[in-house]
């Protein structure tokens, strides 16, 4: 017995063992039925906690997006786009379900290749990406009932582009609904996260899919730019940046392309005097630390009425302070590591200019492994309108705080971005949650909790933060021709 | 002839998770379509009614309170189950209505896909049939459609199978508790559904399944009042009237049935979903 | 409030006003943030996923066997009985001496005089149940005298019942003044309050009897009686730990916490261990601030204990039934 007057309990590691990701050494891309080499160059693949190459995964080139394309279209004409919706269904129930299987696979995998933290991949992503499928495949048959009519029709080929915060459960929100309308797809996945949507595709496979239906490219923004510029893609769908969310709008314009745009945000979480504040502190501590803070909807601002200012920031640095950073395989993990260093060097660029600026920083006490990208959780406190920090979108774990004396400020200050994908709302009060509800220009509003997602629920964003729904009925919009 | 003697099944009720006699001790044989003996049914009671409505009663709380994510993974592992035992029900179904193979087999597999269809909109019912009403003031205004409780199912009399899953996917889809009364003459095909629940992720009690005299357990159930609504399908022509009528003793809803069985091959739309459905409007207002 | 003798002293003048009259508590109980049901649930889940392993599991075992109140509150117990619960309770594991004793035994206060005779000179504590435990449906001078009964007896520790009628109604007042009363009649006994949160309802509620507790002078705050179901839960614990933290924050003591009832794993146990952990802080991780009111516990702890030493499962012919 541990005869310490003041003990210290030291976890253990309790790593998930990395075996179960079933590693490969090379993965190539899945293109008409089949995994084969692309003809651009093969990319490594590396794992953003220890810097090591995880695997080589083999790239497109135009021509090979040229093909997919093809063989999408010809899956659509021949197969997809006329099979009955009852038959699709079940295609995508298979998928749903073999995610399901295969689930703790997918988890290490993408935290192998990811940076998040286990728990994150295992009780978020995995399962999260398999009931997206699971409600899609349902709409299949009963898009009559979607409210577009009563017998929408699917558009054709999709061209897909999708980040690398969520590498699988980004492929799902954008397979599950474009199948289950009856479109084929082209998907390229992120240049430093292209495993688990390989392995999606081997699932795919192995759930009898047609040839064709869906083709997976890795590689570059210039793979992803070929692949939404191709004149044999009727509809282009992005979720990344708004700066490449601007080129893209602008080379489809006149191209007649149907396009949803998922681009970045600076979400405002906004805390009355009334909060319930334990679970407001929670709830801030998800919505900008989970993930490592790369999610586009984080509530990177922080606007807190100022009467309870002191009392939540003494809470938030206590709480903060428990956070533990490092292993993302570690069970016990609450926050992995930055998806890359060049994501690492723009988050250290813009916490400087928060501390140039005259913000007062915070950050969190915790050790930090020695090799691997990973950033301590920061707050910064006393922030302005007018600081970078409270502008830009970080895309890392750094929470910009600013105060409000009443409800219109709030508001005022929390829609001064030309960013509106989300918002949080913290109060006792039932009234005020759905006035300040109306008010807010976000296309997601969270009242006494943050970054909840679920396929019934649709997403996405105003202004910058791009067009388009993701999940829903509302979702199933984008994928018809309607 | 096989020289192995064939051990046979004992057919019994399906009442809270159990597979229990009747309590009256009774069973009732049936027959092929030919009148050859295929095997004795539990002749169910009064009493066997009451305890499957208390079982659905206790049911009732868990299912509809589950997420509609969960009911539409329940009822897609039902799909799966079936599949699994698709050559049994072929033969069920073939010797219960004497229909030629490739009928029966179509007819089994348009059942195994009806619960895919069903296990599909448990979660979009709220979607497509829920509302937020822009009311002329500053309140938030919406509607949610709720299950409306325990509801009793005269299945149908001549489609044993797929009639059958036809009118009980889409009550328990919604969240209900059913309290289903098996084709009198055809019952079997029933008695094997109720394994595939018992050994799927449907909890006990939310579907209950009794053989017997539909015309003996029907008025039981029209006039019970811890049942919410009623399913006429498979009742007796002669008395759906008799029932309706008892049924407004408690303002149950009441799903008449066609003056001839439907073909329950033909594709299914929403109507069997909303029946069940109450719709709940909620009111808040809006202000700082 | 009938008794105006302040329960407790040195409180910074916000807790000091906040019993000076009814009206005052009313306010201060009722301007405690509120507790969200959804959030402080998806706390206590996500916590609960944390995965104790080898050395720290080991560590996180002993420190659980050292906070057991072994209890034993039935209506058929016996002077035989409640000996033989103090003999485990003095040395749980035989055929491992290095096992530390539990912290207390909890019995009724009939039974203490029995129970503080077979612990003596062990420094095993002895818990005594009070104030017309479980429902407290009695007249105040029979709870005095029930207490009054456990202290004269040796009792170490006091857990009583607060008036849960009285709560509910909205009598607060009534509560705060019941406390300390017992609190005085304990003298330097320690002075655990059950709150039977399963009756309370709501996390609300338990904030605010956490508060109406510590304010009239409890040096424990505890869940439940173990006869009202649900007894101890996480989330509820939860809510009582960062009671005590912000407690702390405020008036600058410690106080403890016993989750009772219901706790029967040594998995539930290291839940809790984790949440008094992260949640209240390191400090809380002792026996002077954390307990667990159970039974059947201490023989699943022991079961883990030597499976973590032998490296295969023990079972349950090989601890002792007591």
């Amino acid at each position: 017995m541990n005869s310490n007057v003041n003990p210290v309990w030291e976890y253990a590691p309790a790593p998930e063992n990395r075996d179960i990701a079933n590693l490969k050494p090379s993965y190539r891309m899945f293109l008409d039925g089949e995994f084969v080499e692309g003809e651009g160059e093969p990319l490594k693949s590396v794992n953003p906690a220890t810097e090591e190459v995880l695997a080589e995964v083999s790239t497109a080139s135009p021509s090979d997006v040229d093909k997919a394309v093809k063989a999408a279209r010809r899956a659509y004409d021949r197969v997809w786009g006329r099979m009955p919706g009852a038959e699709r269904a079940k295609y995508i129930f298979r998928i749903a379900r073999m995610i399901a299987e295969r689930s703790r696979e997918l988890a290490v995998l993408e935290s192998l290749d990811n940076g998040k933290p286990i728990k994150e991949s295992r009780d978020v992503d995995v399962p999260t990406a398999s009931a997206h499928f699971f409600y899609h495949a349902g709409w299949a048959d009963k898009l009559g009932y979607a409210g577009y009519g009563p017998d929408p029709r699917p558009l054709g080929v999709a061209g897909q582009v999708i980040p690398w915060n969520f590498p699988l459960l980004m492929a799902a929100w954008k397979l599950a609904p474009a199948l289950a309308c009856g479109n084929t797809v082209v998907l390229k996945p992120a240049e430093t996260t292209p495993l688990s949507a390989l392995v999606l595709a081997e699932i795919i496979q192995q759930a009898d899919l047609p040839p064709g239906v869906v083709n997976i490219l890795p590689g570059a923004g210039d793979v992803g730019a070929e692949l939404v510029n191709h004149p044999g893609v009727d509809k282009v769908a992005f979720t990344g940046s708004t700066d490449v969310g601007k080129l893209i709008q602008r080379s489809l314009a006149g191209s007649g392309k149907k396009l949803t745009l998922e681009l970045g945000g600076k979400a405002a979480n906004v805390v009355f005097d009334d909060a319930p504040l334990d679970q407001a502190v929670e709830g801030i501590v998800n919505g900008i630390f989970f993930n490592q803070g790369h999610v586009c909807c984080a509530g990177s601002r922080l606007l807190v009425a100022e009467s309870v200012a002191d009392e939540l920031l003494d809470k938030l640095h206590t709480r903060i302070s428990t956070l533990r950073i490092g292993d993302p395989l570690d069970k016990n993990t609450d926050v992995g590591a930055i998806n890359s260093r060049e994501q690492l060097n723009k988050i250290n660029e813009l916490v400087s200019s928060g501390e140039e600026e005259g913000a007062t920083r915070w950050t969190s006490p915790c050790p930090l492994p020695d090799k691997g990208f990973f950033f301590a959780p920061t707050v910064f406190a006393g922030v302005s309108q007018a600081m970078r920090i409270a502008r830009e979108e970080i895309f890392g774990p750094v929470l910009s705080v600013l105060t409000f004396r009443t409800p219109d400020e709030a508001v005022a200050k929390a829609n001064n971005t030309p960013y509106g994908l989300s918002a949080g709302i913290w109060t006792d009060k039932g009234s005020r949650i759905l006035w300040m509800a109306d008010k807010l220009r976000a296309g997601v509003v969270w009242a006494n909790t943050f970054n909840r997602f679920d396929p019934t629920a649709p997403f996405g964003g105003y202004q910058e933060s791009g067009f388009g729904r993701e999940g829903g009925r509302t979702g199933l919009e984008a994928y018809l021709d309607v | 002839m096989s020289e192995r003697l064939t051990v046979a099944k004992t057919y019994k009720l399906y009442v809270g998770g159990a597979f229990p006699r009747s309590e009256s001790g009774r069973s009732y044989p049936v027959r092929d379509s030919k009148g050859g003996f295929l095997a004795n049914a539990a002749q169910a009671s009064r009493k066997d009614v009451r305890e499957a409505v208390v079982a659905a009663r206790k049911a009732f709380g868990g299912w509809s309170g589950a997420t509609a994510y969960n009911r539409g993974q329940v009822l897609y592992r039902v799909a799966e189950l079936l599949e699994g035992r698709r050559e049994q029900f072929m033969a069920e179904v073939a010797a219960s209505e004497g229909v030629p193979a490739k009928r029966v087999q179509s007819i089994v597999d348009t059942a195994i896909d009806r619960w895919v269809w069903y296990a599909g909109w448990s979660d979009k019912i709220a979607t497509v049939l829920g509302a937020s009403n822009p009311v002329a003031g500053p309140y938030f205004s919406f509607s949610v459609p709720e299950p409306t409780g325990v509801v009793g199912l005269l299945a149908p009399q001549s489609s044993s199978l797929l009639g059958l899953v036809s009118v009980l996917a889409p009550a328990i889809a919604t969240g209900n508790a059913a309290v289903v009364v098996a084709s009198q003459d055809r019952p079997l095909p029933a008695i094997t559904l109720s394994e595939v629940l018992a050994t799927s992720d449907v909890p006990g009690g939310v579907v209950n399944i009794l053989t017997g005299r539909t015309a003996e357990l029907a008025p039981w159930l029209a006039s019970h009042a811890d049942v919410n609504a009623l399913d006429l399908s498979g009742a007796p022509e002669a008395m759906t009237t008799e029932l309706e009528r008892s049924a407004a003793n408690t303002v149950k809803r009441v799903l008449r049935a066609k003056p001839a069985e439907p073909d329950w091959a033909a594709a299914p739309d929403m109507s069997r979903l909303r029946a069940f459905l109450e719709s709940k409007t909620v009111w808040h207002p809006m202000g700082v | 409030m009938a008794a105006p003798s302040p329960a407790r002293t040195g409180l910074p003048p916000e807790l000091s006003d906040a019993t000076r009259d009814e009206t005052s508590l009313r306010r201060f109980l009722h301007g405690l943030p509120g507790v969200d049901q959804v959030g402080v649930e998806q706390r206590a889940a996500g916590l609960a996923t944390r995965s104790i392993k080898k050395a720290s599991k080991l560590w996180a075992i002993d420190t659980a066997i050292s906070m057991v109140d072994l209890t034993t509150l039935e209506g058929a117990d016996t002077h035989g009985k409640v000996r033989s619960l103090c003999a485990k309770a003095r040395r749980p594991d035989p055929e491992h001496p290095e096992v530390p004793s539990v912290a207390a035994v909890c019995v009724y206060p009939d039974m203490v005089a029995t129970a503080v005779e077979a612990l003596r000179g062990s420094g095993v504590g002895v818990a005594s149940v009070a104030t017309a435990f479980p429902s407290g449906r009695s007249s105040m001078p029979v709870k005095i005298a029930d207490t009054e009964l456990a202290v004269a007896d040796g009792a170490t520790e006091v857990d009583m019942v607060i008036d849960r009628g009285a709560f509910l109604s909205g009598r607060y007042g009534r509560v705060f003044d019941e406390i300390v009363t017992i609190k005085h009649a304990c003298g330097d006994v320690h002075l655990k309050v059950i709150l039977e949160t399963g009756e309370l309802a709501t996390y609300d509620n338990v904030r605010r009897a956490s508060w109406l507790a510590m304010l009239a002078g409890a040096d424990f705050i505890k869940t439940s009686t173990g006869k009202v179901s649900p007894a101890a839960t996480l989330p509820v614990t939860h809510v009582m730990l960062q009671a005590v933290r912000d407690w702390h924050g405020s008036a600058g003591t410690r106080i403890g916490v016993k989750p009772a009832g219901g706790i029967r794993t040594t998995k539930d146990a290291i839940r809790y261990l984790v949440a008094v952990h992260e949640v209240a802080g390191p400090e809380w991780l002792t026996a002077d601030k954390f307990r667990f009111g159970a039974s059947s516990l201490l023989n699943d702890l022991l079961m883990q204990r030597r499976a973590q030493l032998d490296g295969h499962y023990s079972g349950p012919d090989y601890v002792t039934v007591d």
